[in-house]
């Protein structure tokens, strides 16, 4: 390898003076758009105050909300009066009516709760003792408030005369005076088939099984089978009746939506396309008319259309007919503009009709893509049909909205996101299949 | 027809028989897939009317009484709630009480209109999140494409990641976040901006998957590392189509956070929400002329950009 000389370089160098000397500007553009970017978002922080909201926000939360995705946790409180300690559980608690869980044993006065591998508490009216992962705290409970006894170790806090011992994902104990309130957390998704009113509740799957092949009828006026489909599609907890339904109705919206505007469309960029008709002034007006559909928001059609029809899913199927009349027209419309002329001009060449010429000089060319456009369509339609759904055009969406309004619905919100995702994925993968068949049919001729 | 067939020779009929079987197989499965779908969307129009709050029939002769309550009393009135300038109706109601909303700046002698500010606040959510998507997808998509990583595993992570970003709903991300930092501005930029890296991301590393390898090749030869080829020889290539798609985002944006701010995520879309619930006719008309003429304004902005920087191709998606 020989190394290049000094003169080589400058020769080099004169060559390409284009490369070697560009004008300054030129030269410090991409510094220029970094400094540029960098003070937008400055600008922006400042504008939406985005250090102090963050700085604000309810960061041990998030820990709380996520975690709720994916487990569950029961909470039953204690109550001391007198000699007698009474555990009380809230009204529907997963665990029905008559919960006895093998981590909380009551003795008399004595009740333990068992935390796992976490820990392990044991509360008598006066004291409650409680182990963190071998590490030991006594807390006695005084009319005035609860007395931890010795040093306050990290897992615990004392707040007015409340002492709270945090076990992280097993739950925790908060201390107060005459009772004890406790949460104690589980991986997955409690009830998810059957809710404790129901007759097959907390009975293992085989058994299920076999009351609905040969058991005796639970409900005279109902077999096991339409029981347990009852029992399943109207889970109070969980809602599948009204979450499939929902789910389904967004499929539709982006279904019916998109099949339509593709049908409406089709003629109408035939007219906006100006190599088929001659027209400036139809060309002009049909792209427009396109522009105006598209321009004028999908969330606007829907806030429109629910006004119009009421919340629902015809909202929605509107919404979704009108903007993509638009967006589709307008690529259809190019599409047409960019087609090969020979094929039209053979076809009339032998006399054909306008109506035949398009027929068989058009459309071969361009169905295959058309089809592809309408399938890229339809299956981006049916993500954005859940969003518009939350204002009320019907779907899926809203109920997504209010399950995360009330804050503890999260496993719901989990559930509904699984399904989602599911839908995309199925019909996300039909349509990118069809449509490779489509361009390689294409292709092809 | 009939005339040609007599002149056929015998492997010409042959043909012809075997032309007409395909073509009536053809028309077959032409008629089954028009009469699956005619099925699919006549069962699906019935489920939708059915479980719809009103019915179709019994609406439609209301659908132009709508209509005619979005008209406000007088022509000028649009352009007052446009503006924030008093109303001669003015009664001491919501509907009228156009210069409430006056954001004053420097003082109090200088106001922008409500409308205004709100639609430079969705464009700047938009804009942010365009942002960081641009940021992120850029730094994923390198992993992602076949001719710069050899792992299979990492793209097959990468990709499916990206994968669930865009397919993730933007408005549990919004609800997420809205739930930690109270409702406003910056769940919506989350819920964008982490929807936007999916969905550049996967833009972008189909346009690194297709550039031209000589220049990278050039760089190995003469002993670069990965950073310095991806930096050199792959970026300069791309940034032009890079840009362009991102762009075609910040289209979609516009729209996205218009979206997201009628569920909660504030800025115009908030204000239309509001507006035309509570049926106040002229702000109504003022958001959705603002809204539709910056959205007009973008879209115009964003296409010459887009044909500027990389010609005819800017407008080939949805292939």
């Amino acid at each position: 390898m020989t190394l290049l000389s000094a003169a080589q370089l400058s020769e080099i160098e004169s060559r390409y003076p284009d490369v070697f000397h560009q004008p300054l500007l030129k030269r410090s553009l991409p510094l220029l758009i970094v400094l540029g970017t960098l003070l937008y978002v400055a600008y922006c922080w400042w504008f939406f105050a985005i250090g102090t909201v963050i700085a604000g926000g309810q960061w041990d939360r998030a820990e709380i909300y996520a975690r709720q995705w994916y487990s569950y946790d029961l909470r039953p409180t204690i109550r001391f009066s007198g000699d007698d300690a009474k555990v009380t559980w809230p009204r529907f608690s997963p665990l029905g009516d008559n919960p006895n869980p093998d981590w909380l044993v009551q003795d008399g006065r004595k009740v333990t709760v068992d935390f796992g591998s976490a820990g392990r508490i044991v509360a008598d009216a006066k004291l409650v003792e409680i182990e963190h992962r071998g590490e030991k705290l006594t807390v006695v409970v005084e009319p005035t408030g609860a007395k931890p006894q010795g040093e306050l170790p990290a897992w615990a806090t004392l707040r007015e005369d409340e002492v709270k011992a945090d076990f992280g994902f097993a739950g925790e104990v908060r201390i107060m005076p005459e009772r004890v309130s406790l949460s104690r957390r589980f991986l997955g998704w409690p009830n998810f088939l059957f809710d404790p009113r129901s007759p097959f509740w907390g009975k293992p799957l085989t058994e299920v099984a076999g009351l609905i092949v040969s058991g005796d009828r639970i409900k005279p006026e109902m077999s096991n089978a339409a029981l347990a489909f009852d029992n399943i599609w109207n889970n109070s907890q969980w809602q599948h009746g009204d979450v499939w339904t929902k789910l389904l109705q967004t499929i539709v919206m982006a279904f019916v939506g998109t099949l339509f505007a593709s049908f409406v469309a089709l003629p109408l960029a035939f007219i906006a396309a100006r190599n088929i008709t001659p027209s400036f002034l139809a060309n002009q007006a049909t792209k427009r008319f396109f522009d105006f559909l598209r321009s004028v928001d999908m969330l606007i059609w829907a806030l429109f259309f629910t006004r119009a029809f009421g919340p629902g899913p015809l909202a929605g199927i509107s919404a979704i007919f009108f903007t993509d009349t638009g967006t589709l027209g307008k690529v259809y419309s190019e599409t047409l503009e960019n087609i090969d002329d020979k094929q039209r001009e053979g076809v009339r060449s032998v006399g054909a009709s306008p109506v035949v010429v398009q027929r068989y000089g058009v459309a071969p060319q361009v169905l295959p893509v058309f089809l592809s456009q309408a399938l890229y369509f339809w299956e981006s339609n049916t993500r954005s049909a859940t969003i518009i759904g939350a204002v009320g055009a019907g779907g899926i969406g809203l109920k997504l909205w209010e399950a995360m309004r009330t804050n503890s619905n999260w496993s719901n919100v989990a559930y509904m996101v699984l399904l989602i995702l599911i839908v995309v994925f199925i019909f996300d993968n039909i349509s990118n299949a069809l449509r490779r068949r489509l361009m390689e049919g294409s292709a092809g001729r | 027809m009939s005339q040609t067939a007599h002149t056929l020779s015998a492997e010409g009929l042959a043909i012809e028989r075997h032309w007409h079987e395909l073509a009536a197989r053809r028309r077959l499965y032409t008629a089954l897939i028009v009469g699956a779908l005619a099925i699919a969307l006549g069962s699906s129009l019935w489920f939708a009317n059915e479980s719809n709050a009103g019915k179709f029939l019994d609406r439609l002769p209301h659908f132009f009484d709508f209509a005619g309550d979005m008209l406000p009393r007088d022509g000028w009135e649009m352009w007052r709630a446009l503006f924030d300038l008093p109303s001669p109706y003015f009664d001491g109601s919501l509907k009228y009480d156009y210069p409430e909303g006056r954001v004053y700046l420097f003082g109090s002698g200088f106001y922008v209109p409500e409308y205004f500010y709100k639609m430079l606040e969705t464009l700047n959510i938009a804009a942010l999140s365009t942002l960081i998507g641009f940021i992120f997808g850029f730094l994923l998509c390198f992993l992602a494409a076949k001719n710069l990583v050899a792992s299979r595993l990492l793209r097959f992570v990468v990709r499916r990641y990206m994968e669930i970003l865009r397919a993730f709903p933007e408005i549990v991300i919004a609800g997420f976040f809205a739930a930690v930092l109270s409702l406003g501005a910056i769940p919506a930029i989350f819920a964008v901006g982490i929807h936007t890296i999916g969905a550049l991301g996967k833009l972008f590393y189909e346009v690194v998957e297709n550039a031209d390898m000589k220049a990278e090749e050039g760089l190995r030869a003469v002993g670069a590392n990965w950073f310095e080829r991806v930096g050199f020889a792959i970026v300069p290539q791309v940034m032009p189509n890079f840009m362009s798609y991102a762009l075609l985002r910040f289209e979609i944006n516009v729209r996205a956070s218009t979206i997201i701010g009628a569920v909660g995520g504030g800025g115009i879309g908030e204000e239309l929400r509001l507006s035309i619930g509570r049926g106040h006719e002229a702000k109504t008309l003022a958001i959705i002329l603002l809204l539709f003429t910056t959205i007009v304004a973008v879209d115009q902005l964003s296409a010459w950009l887009r044909a500027k920087l990389v010609g005819a191709q800017s407008f080939d998606f949805g292939r």
